[in-house]
Formats: C-alpha cells, sequence, structure tokens
C-alpha cells in the first residue's frame, strides 16, 4: 500500500474547522426553518431560562434548545414524554461538533396531547389529595369584600361585576387584573391569587375566565395554578369558561361555578329578599308586641270592672306605670320613623291613653277610699256617717267626712233632683 | 360592616322567636322589641348603601395599590 500519493493531493486534506464550516454552510443553507415532529425527552429548564431537551422518534433523535427570548411564545408547559410539533432551523455548533434544532415555536402534536397531559395531572393531583373535600372550605354566605382574578377585558368580568352589583349593591368588590391566555398566563394568575392571600382583605376570590378553546382555557389546567388554588386560605370558586369546561382549577377550588356570571348568583344573596326578611320580622314582632299589650288593657278593663274588687292604691299606681312605659316604648318607636309601625302604634297609644288614670280623671271622675284602709270606694254601701274618707280629683284632694249615705242612689235620680233644684232656682 | 349585618339579621331572627315565643315578662318583650327596631333599621340601612367604585388591586414591591374606577 502506497499512502503517500493520497497526502500528495493537499486540496483533498480538510482540517476540522474547515469540514465543519463545510457541514455547517451546507446544513444551514439547503434546510429552511421546518416544523419537526418527535417525543420531547431529557427536558432541561435551565435557570437561564432556556430550555434544552431532545426530540426523538424510534429510530433516530435530535437535540433542540428553545432560547429564553423564543420561550414567550409556549402557551403550554412542555414535559418528557409529550409529542409535540417544533419550528425551527437547523444549527452546527462548531465547538462541539454537534447539530441542533434551533426551535422558534411549539406546540402540542394534536389536542390528544393536551388532553393526556390533563389527565395526566388531574391523577397526579387527585392522588396527592388536592380535591378531597375535607380541604374544601365553606364559601361565606355574606362576604362583604369579592376578589375577582380574570383579565380586565372582556364579556366575562363586565358580566360578572354587573351581577355581583345588581344582586348586592353594597359589596365591594376588588379586582386583580390578569392574563387569562397564552405565554405567563399561569403564573400570572398563580400570582394574582397569593397576592390576594398577602391582602388579606377579601372574603372570597372569584378566579376564571370567559369561554375558548382548550388552548385557550389552558392556564386553568397547570400545576402552579391549581397549586395556588390549593394553598390559597381565601375560598376560592373556580368559574371558567362555559358550562361544559371542566379544568384542573375547578376540581381543586372550594367551589365551582359553571361560567363567572353564575359565579356571582353563587357567592351573594339578592339584598332585597334580606330586606323584605327583615320587614316581614318586624311585622310579626309589632304584631306580637300588640298582642301582649292587648292582653294587658283586656286585663286591666277586666280589673276594673268586676265587682267586689278592692285594689290596693299603690297597685294601681303599678299600672298606671306599666302604661307609662308602655307609652315611652311607643314613642321611641314612633321616633324612629318606621311608617307602618308609626301609624299603627298612634292608634294604639290612642286606645291606651284612654285607659291612663289621668285622662279617666281630667273627664271629671275622681277616686275615692277611706282613710284607714285606702281600698278604692265604689259603694257608698261601704260608708257610714262620720267616717273619714279622702277624695282625689285631677288636681288635687281633699279629706272628707261622710255626711248623709244614700247606697240606692243611681245616677238618674241625682239627675232629676238637682234639675228640680235648678228649676226653682 | 357587612360582618355586623350578619350577626344583626341573627340577632333579628332570635328576637322574632322569642317574641313569638310569648313567654318572656312584659318588660322583656318591650326591651326586646325596642332592641329588634334598631337593628332592623341598622339592616335596612346597611342594605340600601351601594358601592359606586371598582377596586384595582395592584402589588408595587412589596406594597399594595389600590385605583378606584367608575362602574
Amino acid at each position: 500500500m502506497d499512502f503517500s500519493r493520497d497526502i500528495e493531493n493537499k486540496e483533498a486534506v480538510y482540517s476540522v474547522a474547515e469540514i465543519t464550516q463545510e457541514i455547517k454552510i451546507l446544513l444551514e443553507s439547503s434546510i429552511p426553518a421546518i416544523w419537526v415532529q418527535g417525543e420531547i425527552s431529557n427536558f432541561v429548564h435551565h435557570s437561564s431560562g432556556h430550555n434544552y431537551f431532545s426530540l426523538k422518534d424510534e429510530d433516530a433523535q435530535i437535540s433542540a434548545v428553545m432560547w429564553r427570548s423564543r420561550t414567550g411564545s409556549l402557551f403550554f408547559t412542555p414535559k418528557n414524554g409529550m409529542k409535540v410539533l417544533a419550528f425551527g432551523t437547523i444549527r452546527v455548533y462548531e465547538k462541539r461538533g454537534t447539530y441542533q434544532l434551533d426551535v422558534q415555536k411549539m406546540i402540542p402534536a394534536g389536542i390528544g396531547e393536551l388532553q393526556l397531559a390533563f389527565e395526566q395531572l388531574k391523577q397526579k393531583l387527585n392522588e396527592e389529595g388536592l380535591f378531597n373535600a375535607e380541604f374544601k372550605k365553606p364559601i361565606p354566605s355574606l362576604p362583604e369584600k369579592i376578589g375577582i382574578v380574570t383579565s380586565p377585558t372582556g364579556a366575562a368580568v363586565h358580566d360578572l361585576i354587573q351581577v355581583l352589583q345588581r344582586r348586592f349593591p353594597a359589596v365591594e368588590i376588588f379586582l386583580r387584573p390578569t392574563k387569562v391566555q397564552g405565554e405567563g398566563a399561569a403564573l400570572d394568575i398563580a400570582q394574582a391569587i397569593k397576592e390576594f392571600n398577602e391582602f388579606g382583605q377579601v372574603d372570597v376570590l372569584i378566579v376564571g375566565r370567559g369561554g375558548g378553546s382548550l388552548e385557550d382555557l389552558w392556564a386553568f389546567n397547570e400545576e402552579v395554578v391549581a397549586r395556588a388554588i390549593f394553598a390559597s386560605e381565601i375560598p376560592i370558586i373556580s368559574a371558567v369558561g362555559h358550562e361544559i369546561d371542566f379544568t384542573i382549577s375547578d376540581f381543586v377550588a372550594d367551589l365551582r361555578a359553571p361560567t363567572p356570571s353564575a359565579a356571582a348568583e353563587l357567592v351573594v344573596p339578592l339584598a332585597q329578599d334580606l330586606l323584605t326578611r327583615v320587614r316581614n320580622l318586624q311585622k310579626d314582632n309589632f304584631t306580637n308586641i300588640t298582642r301582649r299589650i292587648a292582653e294587658l288593657r283586656d286585663r286591666l278593663e277586666n280589673l276594673s270592672l268586676s265587682y267586689g274588687f278592692r285594689r290596693p292604691l299603690d297597685l294601681l299606681l303599678q299600672h298606671r306605670q306599666r302604661l307609662d312605659e308602655l307609652e315611652r316604648v311607643i314613642q321611641i318607636t314612633m321616633g324612629n320613623k318606621l311608617s307602618s309601625l308609626g301609624r299603627n302604634l298612634q292608634q294604639v297609644n290612642q286606645r291606651l291613653s284612654g285607659l291612663h288614670p289621668e285622662s279617666v280623671l281630667k273627664r271629671g271622675y275622681s277616686l275615692a277610699w277611706k282613710n284607714d284602709d285606702h281600698h278604692i270606694l265604689r259603694e257608698a254601701a261601704a260608708l257610714e256617717t262620720e267616717d273619714s274618707i279622702h277624695i282625689h280629683f285631677y288636681r288635687g284632694g281633699v279629706d272628707a267626712r261622710v255626711g248623709s249615705v244614700f247606697p240606692n242612689e243611681t245616677f238618674d235620680n241625682i239627675y232629676k233632683k238637682n234639675s228640680n233644684k235648678m228649676d226653682e232656682k | 360592616m357587612i360582618k355586623s349585618f350578619e350577626k344583626a339579621m341573627a340577632r333579628l331572627e332570635e328576637i322574632a322567636a322569642l317574641l313569638e315565643d310569648g313567654s318572656q315578662t312584659l318588660e322583656d318583650s318591650l326591651k326586646l322589641f325596642e332592641e329588634a327596631n334598631e337593628l332592623a333599621l341598622f339592616c335596612e340601612k346597611q342594605l340600601d348603601n351601594a358601592e359606586k367604585k371598582l377596586k384595582i388591586l395592584t402589588k408595587n414591591g412589596q406594597e399594595f395599590k389600590i385605583q378606584e374606577e367608575m362602574f
């Protein structure tokens, strides 16, 4: 064998750099930007923000890199085992003698890939217990302040706020605007939930967005969002998409609403209903209290009418005191201007005034009792001539000594006697 | 404010049951009735109140900022 003749032909000898350069030019100029389908393996998300991985199929594999500046376009989190479509160019790295797919865009290879990722995460989190009923917090029945995590634009937030306002105008609403799809959405949503927890002043959170495709809703299927919902100390209602959409967020949240507007209906009562309830309770209370007062009035009337009834003077004073109290309460209540109550109470007040001992005396009646026993006198027969009695008028009173006693006198007799006297004059 | 509204509603319901029962003395019934009136007024006032602004929450560094926007 004679090698010397081969080596003399210097044009055929390349340096490493030269041949590498040839390869580089050949590859980079003849292969344009292309889509490559393969399965992700050896995926590394470097601290620099760059993603390094391989794409493989049964027969071959190719190294790939997605620089940090390009990962912005990712709407999902790449994982080992996922089949993807990656768009990019081939680059040769002379120093290392390798070639790589420089990825500009990447999407799951089909809806199937997303659904698979969904199932896998759902199973994983379920096994960890994140969906368990025991971790679900009760939603407060009368929240004072509501926090919303959603996009600040679009119909969803507008409808949500409108329904909340209509149902319960007094509720305070806080919005922490977030992206709800595309790059960085999942992180933004998770961050918003954490911020509300730090802020601390809201009673419940609504986390969601309007309807869209599986890709559009994908952020709400991401692990970082699920974990933020689980860690939240503030109860969370998830409200993502339409009735038929179920996301991982829905499983982790304390309550799922089929849509954002539905969440608004779940989270606050109708103020109008509460108002009606308050008024009905007051009507009942008024009925009950006036019934008690009427019972007392009837008892007093019965007591004052019964024959052979002797009430000590101080018991009469006690009754008068009770009526004074009733009038005081009624005055205060009327002063509060609950108008329907006020009208009714006016009527009760008038009837009570008639009962008051003083108004009876004002009409000209007087009270008389024997000085030695203080029983109110109703019958002349209880007295004898020379008895010492006291007569109390509306104003003032007198001590008197009984003269003649007429036990059978009636009002009609007196009238006739006096009118005769007047005729005589 | 509304947290005490919840308590006020609960107490109103409680008083209504007591007055319905009728087992209180007259003095106690009157006191309860007076209390119920004040609670009812308070509740009505709370329910009539209306928030006019949406509060937008943002975090700058360590601080929270609230910006108000008309609904």
